[in-house]
């Protein structure tokens, strides 16, 4: 079983250099064992879909990934890069890797096109101008050029979640983690949001994302990656994961997954 | 969605828009609503309406019809034999400018209220939103210096008076301006402090704020006062008012800090984690993310705390310093003026309110405007 399991997780793309790895990544809150050795491996420009039942670690995998949490075991390298308390290397990360989050984040005090020109005015040390008209290119490609001057708290779910969408991608990050990014939204507005993520993942983009939505896992995901009580318990294609499942664990969660839609 | 158009009632003309019956509408309407609703309501009101306007016919004769403006040199007879039916306007006449500007040399009196008028032309220009940027800083430096220069004198022709004569109401905007100027940017770094992940820090903000809240101000201004000196070296002598100041400023730090903290602490976890995901710096996060929306917040208890220091600085009249109210206490005590104390309280009262009520006025403008990207 482990051994197929290393398999598939290193058997995608081995020509290209891996975007993400993570090495049998350990981490505890406080005694719960959140996450427990967990491997991964992703190669740049690939899609990973992370599905599994609600308190399974998904969030705190990825969350890891860009140092929202600090794991206490193992290893996570981010374009080469090693993850460790080292600040630079933090920085140099968080610059590449860009986050959706499921309840959008955006900052309601700035306007749509200031929430999307602030880091990279800041951060890159691009000028105003030129930030201003990144994001604008940007939110446009999300199909909102019209509400840049708009306050957060004056848009629909929707639209404000492919603002944070833009808004990650104004920093023009390698890679794309995305934290259940529709599960807040009305079930109208969650088309919009997928929509605008199967677009980019057509770019090429490198993304991990957290999501039910198994239609789009079939869409877009290289890989999907089931998890439960903190260890990936199965990796695979889309369309064979969820058409063979090796395990209980996994069969159970369809089944729970398919009821509920 | 088929059966839905099914059910719905056949559409109707539209009818035209009318506007509410005049009763319920306007002046006479709200009236109708608040004043007179019920015969209970209606008596109340009236009862009330006819001791407001009787107090306010006391009033305006007493302090306008029958007031005296002034008197012949000290002859305050006059005004005695008015007690109770008329104000004695005089004494303020006769000792406004010892209650504005204290013992402060008279021919020199141009200083201290150059002084005043650059303090208000400061926050009328710290109000605009316009001057919001770093130049403010700069206008605020140039002036306090200015000021400073003015009031001692010394230089250009000025001659020097020593902070023991200054007085009056320029003490007092002197001690409330210094201090929340300096207090408030110490009450940030406190309350960020608080929440650093650096132990000695957030045990060095905590001391400070529990220590400081822990006593009353006035101990405070007796420690700065009598006791600070006794630990300093024979012959070094810190100036007594600033003594008051330094003790006021942390004092109002403290207060401050606790309440910026509140502010901090209703931000969503959400904010701190979008902004370090973006590759944000502490500061550029705590500057462009978490402050901003950390002080629209708490706007209104912060201007609760700025106005109660305002008219806290009254208390330095305990260590002999000589604020507004104290200029105001001092003037009556001269015996051909004794017993006018409410005509110079009230009008002492009525410098003070003015200032507490522009900032609570300017706090509720402000509030709404920085706001506004709450409404829908
Ligand atoms: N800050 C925290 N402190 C303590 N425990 C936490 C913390 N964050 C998460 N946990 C716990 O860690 C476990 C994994 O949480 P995580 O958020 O990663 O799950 P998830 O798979 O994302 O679930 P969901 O689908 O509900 O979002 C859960 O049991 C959760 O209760
Ligand atoms: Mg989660």
């Amino acid at each position: 079983m482990s051994e197929t399991l290393e398999h598939i997780a290193s058997a995608a793309r081995t020509d290209a250099p891996p975007a993400i790895l993570l090495d049998k990544v350990n981490k505890w809150y406080g005694a719960l064992h959140v996450l427990r050795d967990v491997s991964l491996n992703v190669a740049l420009g690939e899609r990973v879909v992370v599905c599994g039942p609600s308190g399974s670690g998904k969030s705190t995998m990825i969350r890891c990934i860009n140092r929202l949490e600090t794991h206490q075991e193992g290893q996570i390298k981010v374009n080469g890069i090693e993850l460790s308390d080292d600040l630079k290397a933090l920085d140099d990360i968080r610059r590449e890797v860009g986050m959706v989050f499921q309840s959008f984040n955006l900052f309601p005090h700035l306007t749509i096109l200031e929430n999307c020109t602030l880091a990279p005015i800041w951060v890159r040390r691009m000028p105003k101008k030129e930030a201003e008209e990144v994001a604008m290119e940007y939110l446009t490609r999300v199909r909102i050029p019209e509400q840049a001057k708009k306050y957060p708290g004056q848009l629909s779910g929707g639209q404000q979640q492919r603002v944070a969408i833009a808004r990650a991608l104004c920093m023009k990050p390698k890679i794309m983690l995305f934290d259940e990014p529709t599960s807040a939204l009305d079930p109208e507005m969650i088309k919009e949001v997928l929509d605008t993520m199967v677009s980019l993942a057509e770019t090429g983009m490198t993304m991990i994302c957290v999501t039910h939505e198994m239609g789009f896992a079939r869409q877009v995901a290289d890989r999907v990656v089931f998890m439960d009580r903190g260890e990936i318990v199965e990796i695979g294609e889309p369309n064979h994961l969820f058409e063979n499942p090796q395990t209980e664990r996994l069969k159970t969660f369809l089944s729970q997954i398919l009821r509920g839609h | 969605m088929s059966d839905i158009t099914l059910n719905a009632a056949p559409k109707v003309a539209e009818a035209a828009p009318r506007t509410a019956p005049i009763s319920q509408i306007g002046f006479v309407g709200w009236m109708r609503a608040n004043l007179f609703s019920g015969w209970l309501s209606t008596a109340v009101t009236l009862a009330l309406g006819y001791f407001i306007i009787r107090w306010a016919i006391g009033f305006v004769d007493w302090a306008f019809v029958n007031a005296v403006w002034s008197v012949p040199n000290n002859q305050t007879q006059a005004c005695r034999d008015l007690r109770g039916v008329g104000a004695c306007w005089a004494v303020i006449t006769e000792k406004h400018r010892f209650i504005l500007f204290g013992t402060y040399p008279f021919e020199e009196h141009w200083r201290p209220a150059l002084c005043v008028a650059l303090f208000v032309g400061l926050y009328v220009v710290s109000a605009m939103r316009r001057f919001w940027r770093k130049e403010l800083a700069l206008i605020w430096a140039v002036t306090l210096a200015a000021i400073g220069v003015l009031m001692w004198g010394g230089v250009l022709g000025m001659p020097y008076v020593p902070q023991e004569r200054w007085g009056g109401l320029v003490i007092t905007l002197i001690l409330a301006t210094f201090g929340l100027a300096f207090a408030f940017p110490l009450a940030i770094l406190v309350a960020l402090g608080r929440r650093s992940k650096l132990p000695a820090i957030k045990a060095i903000c905590v001391i400070y704020v529990e220590l400081i809240r822990g006593v009353p101000l006035i101990s405070l201004l007796f420690m700065a006062s009598v006791m600070f000196p006794l630990f300093l070296p024979e012959g070094m002598n810190i100036d007594k008012l600033l003594r008051a100041q330094i003790a006021i400023i942390l004092f109002a730090g403290a207060y401050l800090a606790e309440v910026v903290r509140g502010g901090l602490q209703s931000l969503s976890r959400g904010q701190y984690e979008a902004a370090d995901a973006l590759g944000l710096s502490y500061w550029q996060k705590t500057g462009f993310i978490i402050l901003p929306q950390a002080l629209r917040l708490v706007i209104p208890p912060l201007v609760n705390t700025f106005i109660g220091f305002f008219k806290d600085t009254s208390l330095v009249l305990i260590i002999g310093i000589f604020d507004l109210l104290t200029a105001g206490k001092t003037a009556i005590i001269e015996p051909a003026w004794q017993g006018f104390g409410i005509e110079v309280y009230l009008t002492v009262g009525a410098i003070y309110f003015i200032f507490c009520f522009a900032m609570s006025k300017y706090s509720q403008g402000l509030e709404a405007e920085l706001n506004r990207h709450r409404a829908r």
